[in-house]
């Protein structure tokens, strides 16, 4: 009888790692507000035409789904919270200008992203709408940025791409879906063999165009390497002028270039971004564009955004955190109880913790419970001692 | 780790990776063979090899305990090759993966009747997208090793293998009825380390490049 199991990739977060979730998240709403995001709460589970509108095949399979007993009607228990917000924007808010939104909450997933990752991500992100331009992909990467340096998470790189260069090439190539999305996979693992291999049949200059893709990585030789070797296709000469426009509003940020991510193809529409850190097998944090997702829900809106699992961030996170207590004995007879309970106010408005003993424990045990100081009554004054080692 | 990890598997892979190690300027300072240590030194400080089985290659790299790994194709199909970069053919430990049943077992007329055939295979997931494609319905049965017994022994009626020489086959009575696809090993890159250690890790992707070039044009 292991009654006491949890199903596969799904966990409690215990003591310590609660609070440094909780903490972090605190922090980082916080400065969300500071920057003008609005907070949102969208529901758990909703139904799965409006959950799953407008994104692909790989967030259907990755919702948990469920019949409502009130409708009859599938309902979907959300995957990702950032197509809800857009639906917020869109359809509930519906500001004519610029509208920030934050958000944080648990999302399910049915099949764990990678080989360790839970299937109950926290997730936590900031989403813009209404303004088309760079300055707001920019806003994006510089507060990505900023969340990551808060979290104290170490030697950040941010990688950029651009969903639209692949997008006008495998239209013009005249790909079908199923080519389309062999040769999403190859780009996607940088598999150079296999792309030669689809691309074989396709005519010229997108057949070598598509084989540069991969080729176009690292700093900004990257997009000069795009801009003289890729088809002069309008679409792909604005790609490049966005690109080079956010890499100059960021010159200060770890950022880089890769055309051959194309991570959310089918919800993103536009520049795309990934970061990594040192200790994570993956990317952090993803974000990108998405202007046309506002549409489905009645109005198409620019939109950008970032979101990343604050649970996962938590572990990589370093800042310094204490959840070391004081005990605090009851007052016996001569002792002043007037002052001790003064001074036990005055320690937790300080952001000390302050547990009061209960009779019949021994130290041992207060210790146990996260104790590592007491409190004492010496010549008629409370001090604050250190428990002994045992 | 701040240098450079290369998970390897032991035996044809390792061999015939020595010379791609070499033109990169990495010469392994012990022979996996004969050594029974698991982590490997080089002549280069930043630059070790962890000799893993060649099933796990994939698994090493995806979650960064390796940053490069070597590993056959059909190993990588498998495993699925999420969470990988696979930039390089090399070309090496080449054969080719293969139905394969014993001589005198009409194959054809077993798929066209539609027949349920019983497959014996360590490749599970190649077997099941061969057959499905094909609109075969198939019971996989999944075996780690010495395949070729089980048609032998009435376990399967055929197996789903990689196939060198072919002698293997020839001396238990069966024959390859039908090539699913060409395997050679194949560069596999962590995302992350691609990202984060470009400076370390392109030189070496590069070199790799190259010999395996070279090598191809002298043959």
């Amino acid at each position: 009888m292991r009654r006491w199991l949890l199903p596969e990739a799904i966990e409690d977060v215990l003591p310590a790692e609660a609070w440094q979730v909780e903490s972090l998240r605190r922090r980082l709403l916080d400065e969300l507000r500071r920057h003008g995001y609005e907070y949102v709460i969208p529901p758990l589970l909703e139904y799965v035409e409006s959950l799953l509108i407008g994104s692909g095949r790989d967030l259907d399979l990755r919702t948990f789904k469920l019949v409502d007993q009130l409708s009859g009607r599938t309902m979907g228990i959300r995957a990702d919270i950032a197509p809800q917000v857009a639906r917020i924007d869109a359809h509930l808010l519906n500001r004519k200008g610029v509208t920030r939104l934050c958000y944080c909450g648990s999302v399910l997933h049915t099949l764990p992203a990678g080989l360790t990752a839970t299937r109950q991500p926290m997730q936590i992100g900031a989403e813009l709408y209404g303004h088309a331009g760079s300055e707001a992909d920019a806003e994006m990467l510089k507060l990505l940025a900023l969340v990551l340096q808060i979290s104290g998470v170490a030697a950040t790189r941010i990688d950029i791409g651009h969903v639209g260069v692949f997008r006008v090439l495998a239209g013009h190539a005249g790909l079908d879906a199923d080519q389309e999305q062999d040769l999403f996979g190859a780009l996607q693992s940088k598999d150079q063999p296999s792309l030669l291999e689809l691309v074989a049949g396709l005519a010229e200059p997108y057949r070598s165009a598509l084989l540069l893709l991969p080729e176009c990585y690292g700093g900004m030789e990257a997009l000069e390497l795009a801009a003289t070797r890729l088809p002069s296709l309008p679409e792909i000469t604005q790609a490049i002028s966005e690109l080079r426009a956010v890499a100059g509003a960021v010159k200060d940020l770890p950022v880089s270039f890769d055309l051959a991510d194309l991570r959310g193809l089918h919800y993103h529409s536009g520049l795309v971004f990934a970061a990594y850190c040192i200790g994570h097998p993956g990317a952090i944090a993803l974000g990108g564009r998405y202007d046309k997702v506002g549409k489905v829900f009645g109005r198409s809106r620019p939109a950008t955004g970032f979101s990343l699992d604050l649970r996962e961030l938590a572990r990589l996170a370093s800042f310094p955190q204490n959840n070391r207590a004081i005990l605090a004995p009851r007052s016996k007879k001569g002792e002043d109880e007037v002052a001790l309970l003064a001074l036990i106010g005055e320690l937790r408005a300080a952001g000390e913790i302050v547990i009061e003993e209960l009779p019949n424990h021994d130290s041992a045990e207060w210790i146990e419970a996260g104790c590592d100081r007491y409190l004492a009554c010496r010549n008629g004054r409370w001090e604050i001692e250190t428990f002994k080692k045992a | 780790m701040n240098g450079i990890t290369i998970a390897l598997s032991k035996g044809r892979i390792f061999e015939e990776t020595l010379p791609l190690l070499a033109a990169a300027g990495i010469v392994p300072s012990e022979n996996p063979e004969t050594s029974r240590k698991l982590i490997i030194a080089t002549n280069r400080n930043e630059v070790r090899v962890v000799i893993v089985r060649a099933s796990d290659v994939p698994t090493y790299v995806q979650y960064g305990a390796a940053d490069l790994g070597i590993a056959g194709k059909d190993v990588l199909l498998e495993h699925g090759g999420m969470g990988l970069y696979q930039p390089l053919d090399l070309k090496i430990a080449k054969c080719r993966m293969c139905v394969a049943v014993p001589a005198g077992f009409d194959y054809a007329a077993a798929v066209r009747t539609g027949a349920r055939l019983r497959v014996a295979t360590k490749y599970i997931n190649t077997a099941r997208e061969h057959f499905a494609t094909k609109s075969v319905h198939v019971d996989l049965i999944k075996l780690y090793g010495s395949m070729e017994l089980a048609p032998l022994v009435g376990l399967a009626d055929a197996i789903v293998d990689l196939v060198s020489s072919g002698s293997t086959l020839k001396a238990n009575n069966l024959v390859a009825v039908e090539d699913i696809m060409p395997i050679s090993s194949r560069l596999v890159v962590n995302q992350a380390a691609l990202k984060m250690k470009r400076e370390m890790l392109q030189p070496l992707i590069d070199a790799f490049a190259e010999a395996t070039n070279a090598a191809g044009a002298v043959r």
